[in-house]
């Protein structure tokens, strides 16, 4: 960057309350994460500063692994989905009239006016034994016996797009607003049909925009716990959950501590490969 | 080569091109001239494939092309903006086109590198479009569009983004380039010396029509609407009575008295007020021959510098304006009240 290179003492000044809630609420804190990580506890659940790796051996423990590919599985799954539906609405918004296009920016961001756990609970109304999608098919007589739809993976699923599918919508948005429209114009004139602008044009211009939707959509929903624990009844647990639990019930907080650093590290690694993607989001250097 | 036919076409109550009919003959530069808003790019389109006329065909090589997509046109367009694909190198730009069409790569790979050749740009095949200046820019696009061998090449205003000097250069370069493919270019532009410079033929449009269709000698010697006269070139507009018709001749006067006569052949019969144009460089000092189309007196008001030229303004006793072209430094000086001219046919009846 070559923007604020000679920032001087006014640019340091006005960086400085920010700087200050960096270090604050990012630095220190992640720096008391990684020291807890490698220190021991009593029968009490009381720090004991005393370096082990026995947390992050304990990491690696099959129950954990597999606790982990099955969040990064449901995360991925997120993803895909939160990708398949948000791109086809944030290419349509992207490409409406302006005058259409803030209503339907703001159809987009309406869901946040309420609280998020309020909406999970609406979920959960929607989808129990006795909820309103069962009563209804019941009384069509479609079905004899309540489908199972709350506390099952599809339901968390169901949950984790539903929370995260405005964070794929927006930065794609946000791409497909700025592809000028001459381009899909002169790849059609250079012979492309409607599937080899897609491919060859929009999909590459795009891609900023959906490399952010990614991370902004698989990052979170690989650690949220709240949808797990309401709409999948803590019956499938996802490392969100692991790690809630040994702070909160557990009160183990060196080991949850490690899984959360070793989950820092996951997320280091997923940055540093979209990065790395051709015309990926994350500073450039051209 | 490529045909239009009867072409209407509106955006809700707003008629952008109202019927226009035509015809671009093989290896013919053809310029839509007209200000914006005219229908001028609409007609383009039409043609390019982008929009879907209300009323009418497109036929290319007789053959009915109307609800062929663009991608299915054996035609390619350069776009004003240049629309260049800002994720691909200059040779993968070129490429695209034929990629598109399945050309083998090796014979991909000479083709590209002769069309950058064609237009000078070989060594930046590796650069991307941001990395080029507006020139060579607009040269990548007419490579695109040129390396796919289309049998017409459609240009949208190429040559507005750029620089003054820069655009004469690339205006001589263009039609040199359409000399040596022989290919039909249709052009769209609102500047009218470009028009002159490049074309075979001018179609002069306004508001969704083709006021007239000719050389670009015959429509800025014989302009046949007062919209064309004033559009290509200066022109005096002049509204003239008819005083007496003759076998061969009639004598005109306008309402500042200045006296005209026209050949009977060019007043239609019946008419009792025509307007007539004069270009400025044919208004010139003295009295004239007896044949003299138009006579008149009136003072110079101001000399305008044009380097090789002034431009006089004159008015006449009654408060009427006249523009003038003279060689620089000759003719009356400001101030002085004299008999100005328009040799015979040089002075033009105009249709309306």
């Amino acid at each position: 960057m070559k923007i604020g290179s000679r920032a001087g003492l006014a640019g340091w000044l006005l960086l400085l309350p920010l700087i200050l809630w960096f270090v604050a609420f990012v630095v220190v804190p992640t720096a008391i994460l990684i020291g807890c990580a490698f220190c021991d506890r009593d029968d009490l659940g009381r720090i004991v500063y005393h370096f082990t790796w026995e947390n992050f051996r304990r990491t690696v423990d099959p129950v954990y692994v597999t606790i982990f590919i099955r969040s990064i599985a449901c995360a991925g799954l997120t993803t895909v989905i939160c990708l398949a539906a948000g791109f086809p609405a944030a290419w349509f918004i992207g490409r409406a009239k302006p005058s259409v296009r803030s209503t339907l920016l703001l159809l987009v961001m309406v869901p946040f006016w309420t609280s998020f756990l309020i909406r999970t609970y609406a979920w959960m109304t929607l989808l129990k034994q006795e909820g309103l999608i069962n009563g209804l098919l019941e009384y069509l007589k479609i079905i004899r016996s309540p489908l199972p739809m709350l506390y099952t993976p599809g339901a968390i699923v169901l949950g984790l797009v539903y929370a995260y599918l405005p964070f794929m919508i927006l930065p794609i948005y946000a791409s497909a607003e700025k592809l000028d429209g001459s381009l899909i114009e002169a790849a059609h004139d250079l012979g492309a049909g409607p599937l080899r602008v897609f491919s060859s044009v929009i999909v590459p211009l795009t891609l900023p925009g959906i490399a952010a939707g990614v991370l902004m959509v698989f990052v979170p929903a690989i650690g949220m716990f709240a949808v797990t624990d309401l709409m999948g009844g803590a019956r499938v647990p996802l490392i969100g959950n692991v790690i809630q639990n040994q702070f909160m019930q557990a009160r183990d907080w060196p080991f949850g501590a490690a899984l959360g650093v070793v989950f820092l590290l996951l997320f280091a690694i997923v940055y540093w490969i979209l990065q790395r993607a051709p015309g990926a989001a994350g500073p450039h250097h051209d | 080569m490529i045909e239009a036919r009867n072409i209407t076409k509106r955006f809700g109550d707003f008629v952008a091109v109202r019927d226009v009919s035509l015809a671009v003959a093989p290896g013919e530069f053809l310029t839509l001239l007209g200000p914006s808003g005219c229908g001028k790019t609409t007609l383009l389109r039409v043609l390019a494939g982008f929009e879907r006329p209300d009323e009418g065909a497109v036929l290319l090589e007789g053959k009915e092309i109307t609800d062929l997509p663009p991608y299915r046109r054996n035609l390619n367009q350069v776009f004003q903006s240049y629309a260049l694909f800002p994720h691909l190198s200059v040779e993968d730009n070129v490429a695209f086109g034929l990629k598109m069409r399945g050309t083998p790569a090796a014979d991909r790979e000479r083709r590209v590198h002769s069309a950058l050749d064609g237009v000078a740009l070989k060594g930046f095949e590796h650069r991307k479009p941001d990395q080029l200046s507006g020139g060579q820019r607009q040269r990548v696009a007419l490579a695109r569009a040129l390396v796919c061998e289309p049998k017409v090449l459609l240009l949208d205003e190429p040559l507005s983004a750029l620089d003054a000097k820069l655009r004469k250069a690339m205006q001589i370069e263009l039609k040199q380039l359409q000399r040596r493919t022989g290919l039909s270019f249709v052009f769209v532009t609102h500047d009218q010396q470009e028009a002159l410079t490049l074309s075979d033929r001018i179609a002069i449009m306004n508001a969704g029509r083709i006021e007239q269709m000719g050389t670009p000698e015959e429509i800025y010697r014989r302009p046949r609407t007062a919209f064309a006269a004033d559009f290509i070139g200066q022109a005096n507009l002049i509204v003239l009575r008819v005083e007496a018709r003759a076998a061969d001749l009639v004598r005109l006067r306008s309402a500042e008295g200045w006296s005209a006569k026209l050949p009977a052949g060019e007043v239609p019969a019946g008419a009792n007020e025509i307007t007539a144009s004069a270009r400025p460089e044919n208004v010139r000092p003295g009295s004239g021959d007896a044949g003299a189309a138009l006579t008149l007196a009136a003072r110079v008001e101001t000399r305008v510098f044009e380097g090789a030229s002034d431009r006089l303004i004159l008015v006449s006793t009654g408060g009427a304006r006249l523009q003038a072209m003279v060689a620089a430094g000759s003719g009356p000086e400001t101030g002085v009240e004299a008999e100005w001219y328009v040799p015979a046919g040089k002075l033009v009846a105009l249709a309306r």
